[in-house]
């Protein structure tokens, strides 16, 4: 372990707290503006937060210590996931436990106290949420899981910083099972982080609401800690995103001069990620919620068929 | 070279002049002329072949050898009856209004370019072009089926199209499949498609590729066939269009799918050395034979009985093919022969029948002996032929066919002689009481033509009589060249 | 083999896996709009396909084929369904005779399948792209498919031309192309294929008022 690796992985720990409310919020302002509405500051997400955190928290009567701790387990788990994915570098003091399996557990692991923490207060929309939740969740986990596989068919590991190695530094190969990952990969991401055709972040629209209705009980700094882990979410997920299917530009081991260079790749490889993404919630409309698992149904099909499209070609 | 210009170019050109005038009242004479033409045509083909052995066209494009000069003889004689045939039916149908003058104007054009497609497909020597040949009479005989417009006519039209456009598209990838085994061995010069270049190097084909290309094209082309579980499009066809066109459906379009499946064989057994192919073509030509001959007991629409009739003898010609050698191929093609001629006499017959009758319900058509003796005799004389009733000529091909089974696979000879029986026992129960039934029917006004039944019937019966020595050293020569 | 010609079979590859791609996409698709959209995408893959097998192979008569594909399947079909689509009003039509999941799993076994009879041919074969011919056969199936459960007319068309894609790529890529006679006779094919369907769609509908195919189950064995 060199002090080259702690000092990346402390900037990739404190890059991943500071830039992902702005990404939310960059995501909110391309929003806005394609749909020809007034957009909000880049800034509002910290002020949400500044807001949220400077807010007495109120508790229901009957929340248990799990109602409690909740937000402080998935807040965690989002903050680990996002430091064990290689985004600047790949020469991690975490990177042994940068395993693809163990990064689709984390997630789990977030969510399945979430959606516990809402059912415990025992209200209807918070029930409502879980179940909702626990849904997108068990098709979305295969799904994620079979994309990672197809990558790690490629560089034969499961290990996130192989992969990325792999993928980052090879002679120019296009890989057809990596397009199969990849639109399966949009389609579980979007799932995963509530985004548009699944969950539409900026309502409450009780009826259709799945991420709302989960938090719905929170307030203050919980809430804070709820949105901020949201947003290391989709941070997390654009990484993965990224560092599987645009690798180009992560650092390796011994590399200070690209580590700096890293950085600003990854600003920009973000913001125009964040555009896109924009753009996909701007042009798809919100679908049923029966229609939901066809959907990450899908996902899963495309990224078998992407690791059968592998072994033919290969084989 | 220019006799063969002549069999191609004449009913081309013969449509391009009905579709400018076949709603004129002469059309149906010009059609008969133009089929004339086509049949002359050919005849001077045939001699040329026989005299002097086989011929190459154009590059080596087009290629006539004993087997398909055979049946492109028996394509345009069938092709001319039918023309004469339809003449008078024809005008029934005008009559009846049914046919409006842009109908028959459809109908001719189309007519005389299913006889174009069907000779290409059989004199072609490239098999892409034979591809495109069966998919282009695919398309004619749709437009032939559904001419009545009536819903049910356009839907047995669309069934025929989808299900065969599927099928055909099976066929291509086939095709490309070969192609693409021949360009390893022949190059990429162009030639890898043209089929006596692949018969030349068929021992050098890769195995793998060519079973897979064989099943594709088995499929394709056996859909055409009708065999059995691609069969659905043939009954709807037959029984909704006109009945000339039923006729030449049976008579002809069947008879070029087995054309085609017969060289696709021959390549694939080169290829394999191994009796693939055939089992392919024993079980599913048993199976169409046995599942046809259960079905024929339940119509009630005497075209469908017929149809069925159709799909149980291409099975049997199928399983006569399959199981190869220089017995069962000469009864394959006697039996294409025969079948070819009866069947287009009973549609003959029978378009006669439903036009007196009105309606083409088995059970509503009853004593065609008294209203018009000869169209009676015709039917019941056509139904006992291909049924297999000795003197035809159907009995004497079936006879080689059974003997050649219980020598060569006696396990399929209970299946075949089960069916058989089953095939008597449905339709000859039937066609009785509409022969000799009380009657309800009357007159036709026009007389109905009854000298294209009589000559199929007749030369159906002289095959079972006696087979010409120049035609059997032809079969002979044919069965020799499919082979094992 | 050079580092060039690896990449042309690797965009080959990639461009039909894109096709694969779409094909799943087609099964799993209700509208009729988005179908019509997806079937001109593939058009233009295809043609994408046939311009970097020509130029992989230096085969000029592909180019010509590539035209042939642009005008018929990208721009004239596309523009004739549109507006058969637009005359007879049935831009919403969705249903499907088996389920869509179902219909995607069943999509999956026939890929695993195609897959599993093009294996040992692809590792024979000599052309630039290897595994093209078991994708090309993938889309052949799932078009089939669409074409079984799709209980409307429009759709059960597109499926058809969409089969006559997949063959079209398995003849470009596997093969370098048919000789052009063969091709310009499949096209003919095609062209006239699709003007009779467009006429009868209209027929059946003025026989039936609807386009529903299931409509057309008179003539069953009774």
């Amino acid at each position: 372990m060199s002090w080259l690796g702690v000092f990346s992985q402390l900037l990739e720990i404190v890059m991943a707290l500071l830039l992902a409310p702005l990404l939310s919020g960059w995501i909110n302002q391309w929003r806005a503006w394609l749909q020809n509405k007034s957009a909000p500051s880049v800034l509002q997400p910290y002020r949400m937060l500044h807001k949220l955190f400077n807010k007495e928290s109120v508790l229901a009567e009957h929340a248990s210590p799990l109602f409690r701790g909740a937000p402080y387990i998935v807040f965690g788990c989002m903050a680990l996931a996002s430091a064990i994915i290689p985004t600047l570098s790949t020469d991690l003091p975490l990177s042994p436990a940068a395993d693809a399996i163990a990064l689709v557990g984390l997630f789990a692991f977030a969510r399945v106290f979430i959606s516990l923490a809402a059912m415990d207060v025992g209200t209807s929309f918070g029930t409502l949420g879980a179940r909702r939740e626990m849904l997108i969740g068990f098709l979305a986990e295969p799904a994620l899981l079979m994309v990672l596989f197809s990558a790690s068919l490629i560089s034969k590991s499961t290990s996130l910083t192989t992969i990325v190695e792999t993928l980052a530094h090879r002679d120019l190969t296009i890989y057809p099972s990596l397009a199969f990952a990849g639109v399966a990969f949009i389609i579980v991401s979007l799932a995963e982080n509530a985004r548009v055709p699944v969950d539409n972040p900026a309502t409450h629209l009780e009826l259709t609401m799945i991420h709302e209705a989960l938090i719905l009980e929170y307030s203050g700094r919980h809430l804070a800690l709820l949105e901020w882990g949201a947003s290391l979410k989709l941070f997390a997920y654009s990484c993965i995103g990224l560092a599987l299917f645009l690798p180009w530009g992560i650092a390796e081991a011994q590399a200070p001069l690209a580590l700096l260079l890293a950085m600003p790749v990854l600003i920009l490889k973000l913001a125009i990620g964040g555009a896109l993404l924009a753009v996909l919630e701007t042009v798809s409309a919100k679908m049923r919620i029966f229609r939901v698992p066809e959907f990450l149904a899908t996902a899963f099909l495309l990224a078998v068929i992407g690791m059968l499209v592998h072994i033919l070609v290969r084989g | 070279m220019a006799t063969l210009f002549f069999v191609l170019g004449i009913p081309l050109f013969g449509s391009v002049v009905l579709a400018l005038t076949g709603q004129r009242e002469a059309a149906r004479e010009i059609n008969v002329a133009f089929s004339l033409g086509t049949f002359v045509a050919t005849c001077v083909l045939t001699i040329e072949v026989i005299s002097g052995g086989s011929l190459f066209v154009w590059n080596h494009e087009f290629f006539i050898d004993p087997l398909n000069v055979f049946l492109v003889t028996l394509t345009s004689f069938v092709g001319l009856t039918t023309a004469i045939f339809s003449r008078p039916y024809m005008r029934v149908e005008r009559d009846h209004g049914k046919m409006t003058p842009r109908r028959l104007r459809v109908y001719h054009s189309m007519y005389q370019l299913f006889g174009f497609t069907m000779l290409l497909a059989l004199t072609t020597n490239n098999m892409g072009i034979l591809w495109v040949a069966m998919e282009a009479a695919t398309l004619t005989t749709v437009l032939l089926v559904s001419v009545y417009r009536t819903a049910a006519s356009l839907e047995a039209a669309w069934k025929y199209f989808i299900l065969c456009g599927v099928g055909i598209a099976q066929a291509l990838f086939g095709t490309v499949l070969l192609y693409m085994a021949a360009e390893k061995v022949i190059g990429t010069g162009g030639g890898g498609l043209l089929w006596t270049n692949l018969d030349a190097v068929k021992a050098q084909l890769d195995p793998g590729i060519i079973t897979l290309a064989f099943a594709f094209l088995f499929i394709g082309y056996g859909t055409k066939v009708g065999l059995v579980p691609m069969h659905n499009w043939l009954p709807d066809a037959h029984a909704e269009g006109p009945t000339p066109v039923s006729a030449v459906l049976s008579g002809l379009l069947l008879n070029v799918a087995v054309y085609a499946l017969l060289r696709c064989k021959v390549l694939t057994d080169g290829a394999l050395g191994s009796p693939l192919a055939g089992h392919l073509m024993m079980g599913f030509g048993l199976l169409s034979v046995v599942v046809a001959a259960f079905f024929l007991s339940r119509q009630k629409d005497v075209k469908r009985m017929f149809a069925y009739s159709s799909i149980e003898h291409m099975g049997l010609i199928t399983f006569a093919f399959g199981m190869g050698g220089p017995i069962a191929n000469y009864a394959g093609l006697l039996h294409m022969t025969v079948h070819s001629l009866i069947k287009s006499a009973i549609f003959f017959a029978v378009g006669h029948a439903t036009q007196k009758a009105g309606t083409q319900n088995m059970a509503d058509i009853r004593g065609l002996i008294k209203v018009s003796p000869t169209v009676g005799w015709g039917m019941m004389l056509g139904s006992l032929a291909i049924l297999g009733m000795p003197p035809f000529g159907v009995f004497a091909s079936e006879f080689l066919i059974l003997t050649t089974a219980m020598r060569d696979q006696p396990w399929a000879t209970p299946f075949l002689l089960l069916a058989l029986g089953v095939a008597f026992a449905s339709v000859f129960s039937r066609v009785q009481p509409m022969v000799f039934g009380e009657t309800s029917v009357t007159a036709l006004h026009h007389p109905p033509a009854l000298l294209p039944v009589f000559t199929h019937l007749g030369l159906g019966l002289m095959l079972g009589l006696y087979i010409p020595p120049y035609l059997d050293a032809w079969y002979r020569q044919a069965a020799r060249m499919i082979g094992a | 083999m050079t580092a060039m010609t690896e990449l042309v079979g690797q965009l080959i590859n990639l461009l039909a896996s894109i096709l694969l791609m779409l094909a799943f996409a087609m099964i799993s698709q209700r509208r009729i709009l988005s179908l019509i959209h997806l079937f001109t995408a593939q058009g233009a893959v295809l043609v994408a396909a046939t311009v970097v097998v020509g130029y992989a192979t230096q085969q000029p008569h592909l180019y010509l084929s590539a035209g042939i594909t642009l005008l018929l399947k990208v721009i004239l079909i596309p523009l004739l369904l549109h507006r058969v689509i637009a005359r007879l009003d049935v831009r919403w039509d969705v249903e499907t005779l088996i389920n869509i999941p179902t219909t995607m799993i069943i999509g999956i076994a026939l890929v695993i399948f195609a897959f599993d009879l093009a294996l040992p041919i692809s590792k024979l074969s000599v052309s630039v792209a290897r595994g093209t011919l078991g994708i090309a056969l993938a889309c052949v199936l799932l078009s089939f498919l669409m074409m079984i459960t799709r209980s409307k007319a429009v759709p059960q068309v597109i499926a058809f031309l969409s089969m006559e894609n997949g063959l079209f790529f398995a003849a470009t890529s596997a093969t370098y192309g048919m000789p052009m006679v063969v091709e310009l006779g499949i096209a003919l094919d095609v062209l006239v294929g699709i003007l009779i369907l467009g006429v009868f769609m209209f027929q059946i509908r003025e026989q039936f008022d609807s386009l529903d195919i299931s409509h057309l189950e008179k003539l069953k064995e009774d």
